[in-house]
């Protein structure tokens, strides 16, 4: 089980070796989530609107090791951007990965940029 | 750099960490703690807990990281066995030394075992570890398995020994409480209020032995009886003993602490015992000449000792412990206070005794009738913090101490003001020695706005969390004394109410949740307020869960509710329970091609499990086409009206329940509200339905259909009640779209109807003034607004295998077809479940 969840770390945005192109910006519905696929990697990609901000994680909850996170709820608490897993309502920062409602691991963020209409994750690989 | 050891990582040994560390001039010294039990200390406490979730991480007071973030060495699994005075070390058992220059004795205490004979036999158990409880919840499995209706019995009637009642209860053997003395707790209680007590306890199925002396455990070498001497046996399975505490002092004679003649370290007001350096806290200390068998006087000792080795030699033990305790045994209220009883001439009493209630209450006073010296409550404890904080402070009592316990004459109010009343010294949280001082000023001088700041400022309430109900009336009342509103607003994104929010949505035309945020809200929503705007939205415009999926909970957004391993399940709508074989095939036929475990519910229908997020809608087009609709089972939102054959087949019935549940689920289908509905409708008062146990239920009787309102099974089952008696089809329909269109207009997010009608203010008679009187002028307008929304009822389901835009939504992967190879079945009965999860 903890295998899986090693396969996940935070990629510093310096560190950066591939801009993979996930997919199309419509792809990803607006104040919501769905999930890319990199080789055998499951990364939510998130997209809020009014602020024209995006976000990428691991779509790994840390709390039954299911891949749900991209199913999660969209909000802010205190400010800082956060996903509720659908499972059982634990949140993660999305912007450090921290689990705020509880001691979860913290799960793995990834650098997400806009270009031409697509959506790009960054990998260090 | 100075070195600390604490030897024991309990309750106690855990707080002297946590003050440790909190104080300024902790950084010169270096903690190593060590515990014997294989994880870090937990709250004993609430250990009973652990029989219902078994989640021990739950207990845990802090997380191993907390000691490495805080600079501390915790070796767990790690017993200390000898202290060598002289040159300052200790010794563990796997042969290590350590030395310091602090010694920290919190090594708590063991359960006394009695010397009966017998006790070391199979199925005997003592309750104070996790380790412990483990061991008896696999010992009681196997009991059941191979005796349903075994029993268990507990050696000791005390507060602990009713608390393992309970767990036996739970366990689902059948309790047996013995207790030598004549009366239960006989620390806290007298005689009568015992007896209270055992009557309550009797009538929830946990039989009480009192004055019994065991003189031994029968059986080869496993227990099968207990034998109190001249042919009075009690044949049991299992024994807990819980007949009081030994101080853990071994460690002390290692080294020649001073000990009491019964055990415990002798330590004086700075926690210090015989030997210099050396301090002991906790349920080993002997202070006084006592063990305190409770956590709020080793938090104390804990917070002294803590100050004596930092420098602040002014921090001292007082010299009077309180041991005033109150707890819920079984959802029975006992609490006792001061002195609980005490012969006459030391003061008098004030007794008031229900037994039919099972209550008793009892107050003693001084001669002068001035101040109160303590007193016992069982079977209502509301006014214990109020009655304590009036001990604890030497209040002054009103003319007719009485009404301290039996309400004011003729208003049945209180004859006490509120804890506002309280003087600022009072200590409102004793397990974290927080004053009502402490609580107000933090908000007076704007370090907090709320009770959640109050509690991450001062920690109140996280002990044993009896202060609850205090805390939060100082908060609140505080905060209006200051002008500021105190409301249930639904989150830190909307300052409102659902029935205000509701409100503004309508006047303002919103549509959207960007919108409503820009019109009253900040932020970017969350999980709390985005799922109750789309309650209102559905309410005001029902419009589907497709209209804003993405403010939708994440069962509503996919249409279905999510399993275990994020397969989600399908259940289309059966009204009534009624279903042609043709249906039934087709029922059959999907969950054959799509491989899904079918399951009957237990709302009358069926329920095909483990669908795949991708195959949704293909699924659903199936159904559909064969004249299915959603079940709506994901939704806050009518579930199912279940049926009995009523008239049509039935001997006994009297009218057509299945048509009227039809016509029903019909009418309310597809309708969102602040929780789920349910609807019952029975042929007669056999009630085959269960409608009684429902939002709504009506059940046939001669010359109509009697109508009750606002039940629920659930964690908290409630009757229904009576609404209207013998009325028509018609006026059942009428009444009942008023009644749910109030209820969903003014009921707070996810407020299921009991619990909405238990804070209607007027209860029952006010909601029949509202549904049948129209005393709020409000009937027409509730009847038009429902009308509407039963008009405008589509399945959502439908509309999303219709379009290919929607249908987008139900994909694993948007990049690839590719399906979650993190999603595993295995094979069960026949059919398939999603492999069990592990941590
Ligand atoms: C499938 C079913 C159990 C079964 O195998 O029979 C079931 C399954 C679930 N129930 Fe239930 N309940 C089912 C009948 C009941 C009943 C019996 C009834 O309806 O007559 C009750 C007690 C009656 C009542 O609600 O008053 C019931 C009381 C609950 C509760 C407690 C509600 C309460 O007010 O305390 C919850 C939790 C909640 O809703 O917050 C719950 C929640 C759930 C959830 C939704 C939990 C979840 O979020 O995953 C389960 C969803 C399973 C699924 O994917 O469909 N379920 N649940 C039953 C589906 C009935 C149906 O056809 O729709
Ligand atoms: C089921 C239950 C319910 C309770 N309910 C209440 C209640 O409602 N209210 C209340 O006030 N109190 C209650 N108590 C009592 C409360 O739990 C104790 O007062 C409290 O835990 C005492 O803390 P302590 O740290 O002194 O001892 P403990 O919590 O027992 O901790 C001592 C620790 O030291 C370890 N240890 C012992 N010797 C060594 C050694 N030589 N080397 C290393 N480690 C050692 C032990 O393994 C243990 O982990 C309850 C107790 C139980 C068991
Ligand atoms: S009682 Fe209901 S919620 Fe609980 S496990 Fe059973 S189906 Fe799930
Ligand atoms: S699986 Fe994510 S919160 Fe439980």
């Amino acid at each position: 089980m903890d295998s899986i969840l090693s396969e996940y770390t935070t990629v510093d945005p310096t560190t950066v070796s591939v801009w993979f192109k996930a997919c199309n910006v419509n792809d990803i519905p607006e104040n919501g989530g769905a999930c890319v696929k990199y080789k055998n990697k499951q990364i939510a990609v998130y997209h809020y609107k009014r602020k024209q901000t995006w976000y990428a994680c691991q779509n790994l909850c840390p709390h039954k090791m299911e891949m749900v996170l991209s199913r999660g709820m969209l909000g802010d608490a205190d400010g800082i951007a956060k996903v509720a897993c659908p499972m059982h309502k634990k949140t993660f920062s999305l912007e450090s990965g921290e689990n705020l409602n509880g001691d979860l691991p913290a799960i793995a963020i990834y650098p997400i940029k806009i270009e031409d209409g697509f959506v790009y994750i960054g990998f260090s690989e | 750099m100075k070195t600390v050891i604490v030897v024991g990582n309990g309750m106690v040994g855990y707080k002297f960490c946590e003050k440790f560390r909190a104080h300024p001039a902790n950084s010169a010294f270096k903690l190593i703690v060590f515990g014997e039990e294989p994880r870090p200390a937990y709250d004993r406490v609430h250990l009973s807990e652990y029989f219902g979730n078994q989640d021990a991480k739950a207990l845990e007071l802090a997380p191993a990281s907390w000691y490495s973030d805080n600079n501390i060495n915790l070796i767990t699994n790690e017993r200390v066995t000898d202290i060598l005075n002289e040159t300052q070390e200790v010794r563990t058992i796997s042969g290590k030394s350590f030395s310091y220059d602090y010694l920290v004795l919190a090594t708590g205490s063991a359960p006394f075992v009695p010397p009966i004979k017998g006790v070391e036999k199979e199925g005997v158990f003592v309750y104070r570890t996790i380790e412990d409880l483990e061991e008896m919840l696999s010992y009681a499995a196997q009991i059941k398995a191979i005796k349903p209706d075994g029993r268990a019995a507990i050696l000791g009637g005390g507060l602990l020994g009713l608390e393992a009642g309970k767990a036996v209860l739970d366990m689902g053997l059948e309790p047996h409480v013995v207790e030598f003395a004549p009366k239960l707790m006989p620390r806290q209680l007298d005689t009568r209020s015992s007896n209270v007590l055992q009557l309550k306890l009797e009538s929830m199925g946990i039989q009480i032995h009192l004055g019994k002396a065991t003189n031994q455990i029968l059986g080869e070498s496993v227990i099968e009886g207990m034998d109190f001497g001249e042919d009075d046996q009690l044949d049991v399975d299992m024994l807990i003993i819980s007949a009081g505490i030994r101080p853990r002092d071994e460690l002390g004679k290692t080294c020649g602490l001073d000990m009491g003649t019964r055990g415990g370290i002798v330590v004086n007001n700075k926690m210090e015992t015989s030997i210099p350096n050396i301090y002991a806290i906790g349920e080993v200390a002997l202070y006084n000449q006592m063990i305190y068998g409770l956590v709020a006087p080793g938090y104390d000792m804990a917070n002294v000792a803590a100050n004596q080795i930092l420098g602040n030699p002014e921090v001292l033990m007082p010299a009077d412990i309180d041991m005033s305790t109150k707890l819920k045994l079984m959802g029975v209220d006992v609490a006792s206070f001061g002195t609980p009883y005490m012969p006459a001439e030391k003061g008098l009493s004030i007794i008031y005794e229900n037994k039919t209630k099972h209550l008793y209450k009892r107050i003693n006073v001084s001669h002068d009738g001035k101040t109160l010296l303590g007193g016992i409550l069982v079977g209502d404890a509301n006014d214990y913090n109020i009655l304590h904080q009036m001990y604890l402070n030497n209040m002054s009592l009103p003319e007719n101490a009485e009404e301290l316990i039996v309400g004011a004459r003729g208003d049945g109010g209180s004859a006490f003001g509120s804890a506002i009343d309280l003087p600022d010294t009072a200590q409102i949280c004793s397990c974290e020695s927080i004053s009502k001082g402490k609580i107000c000023g933090s908000i007076k001088e704007g370090t907090c706005n709320s009770l959640k700041d109050v509690i991450g400022l001062t920690k109140a309430t996280t002990g044993c969390g009896g202060c609850k109900p205090m805390v939060v009336d100082l908060v609140n009342e505080t905060l209006k004394s200051m002008g500021k509103e105190v409301k249930d607003v639904i989150c830190e994104h909307f300052e409102y109410t659902r029935q205000e929010l509701y409100g503004i949505v309508k006047v303002k035309n919103i549509q959207t949740f960007d919108e409503a945020l820009d019109k009253c809200g900040k932020g970017d929503g969350c999980e709390v307020c985005k799922p109750a705007l789309a309650s209102i939205f559905a309410t005001i415009y029902n419009d589907t869960a497709n209209k804003e999926d993405v403010i939708q909970d994440s069962n509503d957004r996919f249409l279905a509710n999510i399993q275990r391993n994020g397969s989600y399940s399908v259940v289309p709508r059966i009204p009534g329970g009624e279903i042609t074989p043709e249906k039934l095939i087709v029922i059959g036929e999907v969950a054959k091609e799509y491989n899904l475990y079918t399951k009957i519910t237990g709302g009358q229908r069926i329920d095909l499990f483990g669908a795949e997020l991708n195959d949704l809608p293909a699924i659903w087009k199936k159904l559909i086409d064969a004249g299915f609709e959603s079940g709506h089972a994901y939704g806050k939102s009518l579930r199912t009206v279940k049926s009995c054959v009523g008239s049509t087949w039935c001997r006994y019935g009297m009218d057509e329940s299945v048509s009227f549940a039809i016509e029903l689920e019909d009418r309310y289908k597809g309708l969102r509200s602040p929780h789920k509905l349910k609807g019952g409708v029975s042929g007669c008062i056999r009630e085959c339905a269960e409608a009684r146990g429902k939002d709504f239920g009506v059940i046939a009787v001669d010359g109509g259909w009697n109508l009750y309102v606002c039940g629920n099974g659930g964690a908290t089952p409630k009757h229904a009640i009576l609404l209207a008696e013998q009325i028509d089809n018609e006026t059942v329909i009428k009444y009942l779209d008023r009644f749910l269109m109030y209820y969903i207009r003014t009921a707070a997010p996810l407020m299921r109807t009991a619990t909405w009608l238990d804070k209607l203010e007027g209860g029952i008679d006010q909601l029949k003034r509202i549904v049948i009187d129209d005393s709020l002028n409000l009937a027409e307008e509730l009847e038009i607004e429902m009308q509407s929304l039963v008009d405008k009822y589509e399945c959502e389901w439908k509309q999303a295998v219709e379009c290919e835009e929607m249908k987008k939504r139900f994909s694993h992967f948007v990049n690839t077809e590719e399906r979650d190879d993190n999603m595993v079945f295995v094979p069960m009965r026949d059919q398939k479940m999603p492999e069990p999860w592990t941590n």
